[in-house]
C-alpha cells in the first residue's frame, strides 16, 4: 500500500493543472481523426523536457489515458475512430447516435472507459512492485535478453508481417548505434555532421509518429468532403448510469479482456476492443442486436480499450518492455529524464513512479467527468479541416524537435526519419518496433558490453549469455514470440487464400 | 511484373542496400570492440533483409498497400513544401516567419475552397496568424525556447 502515501503529489497545484490540461487536451486530440494517441504523446514529450520528471509523466499519462477514451467521440459522432482502439466502438456507437441516442452512447462510452480504466490502473498498482522485485534478480545477460525480447515481441506481434516487423526492429537498433561509441569513443555510422551526436529519442519519436500522419493527410488531397457530425440531443446521465448497471456482463468482459491483453506486450488497444466486443457478442442473449446500436457493444469495447492502458505499463515500468506503441513513447519520456524502468524506478525514484501511477487513477475520474461534459464540444473541434491539422502538426513537429537540444540537426533527423517511415509504412513496415529498437538499443548494447567484459573473467560469453535458467527462459520467449508470429502469419495467409478461392 | 510487385521489390531492395551497408561498415571498421554489438545486430539485419527481398521478388510479400499515382501526386506538393521549409528556409529566414509561410502554403494547397474565393483567403490568413500566435506564446514565452531568428523573425 506504498502508493497511498504518494497521493498528495497528484494534488500539488502544478501537477494537478497538468493532469487537468493533459486530460482535456487528450480528449480533444483523441477525438480528432488522424491524430493517434501515440502521436499526441510524442508531440507532448518536448514540453515535458521543461518539467520535473513527475510532472512530465503526469502530463504524458493523462494524455495517454484520455486520447484513447477521446477517440470514442469521433467514433460515435463521426463514425471515424479517433484511434485504432476505438474501431469496435464505431460499430454500435454510430448506429446509436444515428438513432438519436448520441448522448447516451457518449455517456456509456466514458463511464465504461472510466470503470475499465480504474480497474486497469489498480492492476498496475498491485502487479508492478511484484514484477519490479523479480527484476532485481536480473544480471547483465538477462537485461540484454529482456531488451532483445522487447524488440522481437513488438516486432513480431505489432506488425502484419513478422519479417518486416523484425526488420523494423533491426533498423531501430541500427539507428540507436549511430554516433560515438560510449566506451571507446569510436565513430559509428556518422555519415553527416547532423548525426555526430547520435539520434536523440524525442526528435526521432516526433518524426516517426507525426510526419507519416501529416503525409497521410496530404495523400487525401484537396477534395476532402466536410465531415458531418450527428447532432446530440441531451439525455439523462442518471439513465445512462442505470443502463450501465444493467450491462455488468459486457462491462466485466471488456475489463477482463482489456486487462489481460494490456499485459501482453505489443498487442495494444485495437485488439483489446475488438476481442472484447466479439466476446461480449458471443455471451450476449441479444447477439443479433450487435452492430445495430446495441449499448453492450460500446460498453465492452470502451471498457476494454481503457482497461488495457494501466496493464500495458506493467511490463514497461518493470522490465522496459512497453505493452503498446504509446507505452513505447512513454518509455522515451522516462529515459530522457534519466530514469530507467525496473527496480531503479521504484527504489530510487518512488515518488516519481507512484505519483505518476496515482495520477493515472485520478486521471480516469477526470476523464469521465470532462469526457461527458465536453464530448460534443470536442466533436466540433474534431471537425477541424485536415489541411489545418496537417500544417499545425508539421509546425509543432518542427518546434518540438528543435526545442529539445536547440539543434537544427535534430530537426533534419526528425523530418528525414518521418519521410522515410511514411514510405516504409506503405510497404508494411511498422514504426513501433523501430522505436523500440531505437530506445532499447543502448540498453541492450551496454548490458551486452558489460556482460561480455564480466564473462571474460568467468567461463566466457557463450556460457554467460546462453546458459542459466533465466537466460534460457528469456531466449525461449524471444523464439516463441517470433515462432508465434510466423505461425499466425501463415494461418492468416492460408485463410486469405481460401477466401480468394471461395470468391473465384 | 505488376506495379505493386515492382514497388515492393524496390522498397525491399532499398532496405537490403541499407542492411548491406550496415553489415559492411560493421565488419570493416575499427576498433573492432566498438563494432561488436553492431556486428551481432547486422547479421540478423542482413538475413532478414535478404529474406524480405526474396519474398518481394517472388511476389509473396503483399503486406502494405504501396503508393498509387494519385496519392503520390497529392503528397508531392506538401512534401516539397516540408523539405524546403525545414532544410532550406527555417534557419535562414527565421522559425516563426518561415513556419507561418509554410503553414499558409500547406493550408492553401490542401484547402478544398477555390483559390478565387476571397473569403477563404481571409480565413486562411486569420487561422495562420492565430496559430502562430499560439506557437509564439507556447515556445517563446512559456518554454523560453530560443529559436533561430534568421534574417527576419
Amino acid at each position: 500500500m506504498e502508493f497511498l502515501s504518494y497521493f498528495g503529489g497528484v494534488f500539488e497545484p502544478t501537477a494537478f493543472l497538468l493532469l487537468l490540461g493533459g486530460t482535456i487536451g487528450g480528449l480533444i486530440l483523441g477525438a480528432t481523426p488522424g491524430l493517434s494517441p501515440t502521436m499526441a504523446v510524442a508531440l507532448l514529450i518536448p514540453f515535458t523536457f521543461h518539467l520535473s520528471p513527475t510532472q512530465g509523466l503526469i502530463l504524458l499519462g493523462a494524455a495517454y489515458t484520455s486520447t484513447v477514451a477521446g477517440g470514442a467521440v469521433s467514433a460515435i459522432l463521426l463514425k471515424i475512430p479517433g484511434a485504432p482502439a476505438n474501431i469496435a466502438t464505431a460499430l454500435d456507437g454510430n448506429a446509436m447516435a444515428k438513432n438519436g441516442e448520441g448522448a447516451r452512447a457518449l455517456h456509456l462510452s466514458f463511464l465504461s472507459s472510466g470503470i475499465g480504466g480504474v480497474i486497469g490502473v489498480l492492476l498496475l498498482i498491485f502487479l508492478t512492485p511484484v514484477l519490479a522485485q523479480w527484476a532485481l534478480a536480473f544480471s547483465y545477460s538477462h537485461l540484454f535478453w529482456m531488451a532483445i525480447l522487447g524488440v522481437t515481441v513488438i516486432g513480431s506481434l505489432d506488425s502484419k508481417s513478422f519479417v518486416k516487423g523484425l526488420l523494423s526492429g533491426c533498423i531501430g537498433l541500427w539507428l540507436s548505434m549511430i554516433g560515438f561509441d560510449d566506451n571507446l569513443g569510436a565513430q559509428r555510422f556518422i555519415f553527416t555532421d547532423a548525426l555526430a551526436g547520435g539520434i536523440h529519442i524525442i526528435p526521432a519519436l516526433i518524426g516517426l509518429f507525426a510526419i507519416p500522419q501529416v503525409m497521410e493527410m496530404f495523400a487525401k488531397g484537396r477534395n476532402n468532403a466536410a465531415i458531418e457530425a450527428i447532432e446530440v440531443p441531451k439525455q439523462s446521465l442518471m439513465d445512462s448510469m442505470k443502463e450501465l448497471t444493467r450491462n455488468v456482463r459486457a462491462l466485466s468482459i471488456g475489463t477482463i479482456f482489456g486487462s489481460i491483453i494490456g499485459i501482453i506486450p505489443g498487442v495494444g488497444g485495437q485488439i483489446a476492443g475488438l476481442v472484447a466486443y466479439d466476446q461480449a457478442r458471443k455471451f450476449s442473449p441479444d447477439k443479433d442486436k450487435f452492430g445495430t446500436g446495441h449499448p453492450e457493444g460500446i460498453i465492452a469495447a470502451e471498457s476494454a480499450n481503457n482497461a488495457m492502458v494501466g496493464p500495458s505499463l506493467v511490463p514497461l515500468l518493470t522490465l522496459s518492455i512497453p505493452g503498446s506503441p504509446t507505452a513505447a513513447v512513454l518509455l522515451g519520456g522516462l529515459i530522457i529524464h534519466g530514469i530507467f524502468p525496473g527496480s531503479d524506478l521504484f527504489d530510487n525514484h518512488p515518488q516519481v513512479a507512484w505519483t505518476f501511477i496515482n495520477s493515472m487513477l485520478i486521471g480516469q475520474i477526470l476523464m469521465v467527468i470532462f469526457g461527458i461534459y465536453t464530448a460534443t464540444w470536442a466533436a466540433r473541434i474534431a471537425r477541424a479541416p485536415m489541411p489545418i491539422m496537417a500544417a499545425a502538426v508539421m509546425v509543432l513537429a518542427l518546434f518540438g524537435s528543435y526545442s529539445v537540444q536547440q539543434s537544427m540537426g535534430d530537426v533534419y533527423i526528425m523530418l528525414s526519419l518521418g519521410i522515410g517511415m511514411f514510405f516504409l509504412e506503405k510497404f508494411g513496415f511498422s514504426a513501433a518496433p523501430l522505436v523500440l529498437g531505437l530506445i532499447l538499443g543502448p540498453i541492450a548494447e551496454s548490458n551486452f558490453t558489460t556482460g561480455s567484459l564480466i564473462s571474460q573473467a568467468q567461463d566466457g560469453p557463450w556460457v554467460y549469455f546462453l546458459t542459466g535458467t533465466l537466460n534460457i527462459f528469456l531466449i525461449a520467449l524471444v523464439f516463441a514470440s517470433v515462432a508465434y508470429s510466423f505461425w499466425s502469419n501463415m494461418m492468416h495467409g492460408k485463410a486469405v487464400k481460401k477466401m480468394q478461392e471461395a470468391a473465384s | 511484373m505488376t506495379a505493386s510487385r515492382l514497388q515492393h521489390t524496390v522498397a525491399s531492395g532499398v532496405v537490403l542496400l541499407v542492411a548491406a551497408l550496415v553489415t559492411y561498415i560493421s565488419f570493416t571498421q575499427q576498433p573492432a570492440d566498438a563494432f561488436l554489438f553492431p556486428r551481432l545486430i547486422s547479421i540478423f539485419f542482413i538475413i532478414l533483409a535478404v529474406w524480405n527481398f526474396a519474398r518481394a521478388v517472388s511476389g509473396v510479400a503483399k503486406v502494405g498497400t504501396g503508393l498509387n499515382a494519385t496519392e503520390f501526386k497529392n503528397i508531392l506538393p506538401g512534401l516539397i513544401v516540408m523539405i524546403v521549409f525545414v532544410f532550406l528556409v527555417a534557419k535562414s529566414i527565421g522559425f516563426y516567419l518561415s513556419s507561418a509561410i509554410a503553414f499558409m502554403i500547406i493550408y492553401t494547397l490542401y484547402d478544398p475552397a477555390p483559390y478565387s474565393d476571397g473569403k477563404a483567403w481571409g480565413k486562411r490568413l486569420i487561422v495562420t496568424v492565430c496559430f502562430m500566435a499560439v506557437m509564439y506564446c507556447l515556445f517563446a514565452l512559456l518554454l523560453k525556447v530560443q529559436t533561430p531568428s534568421g534574417i527576419l523573425f
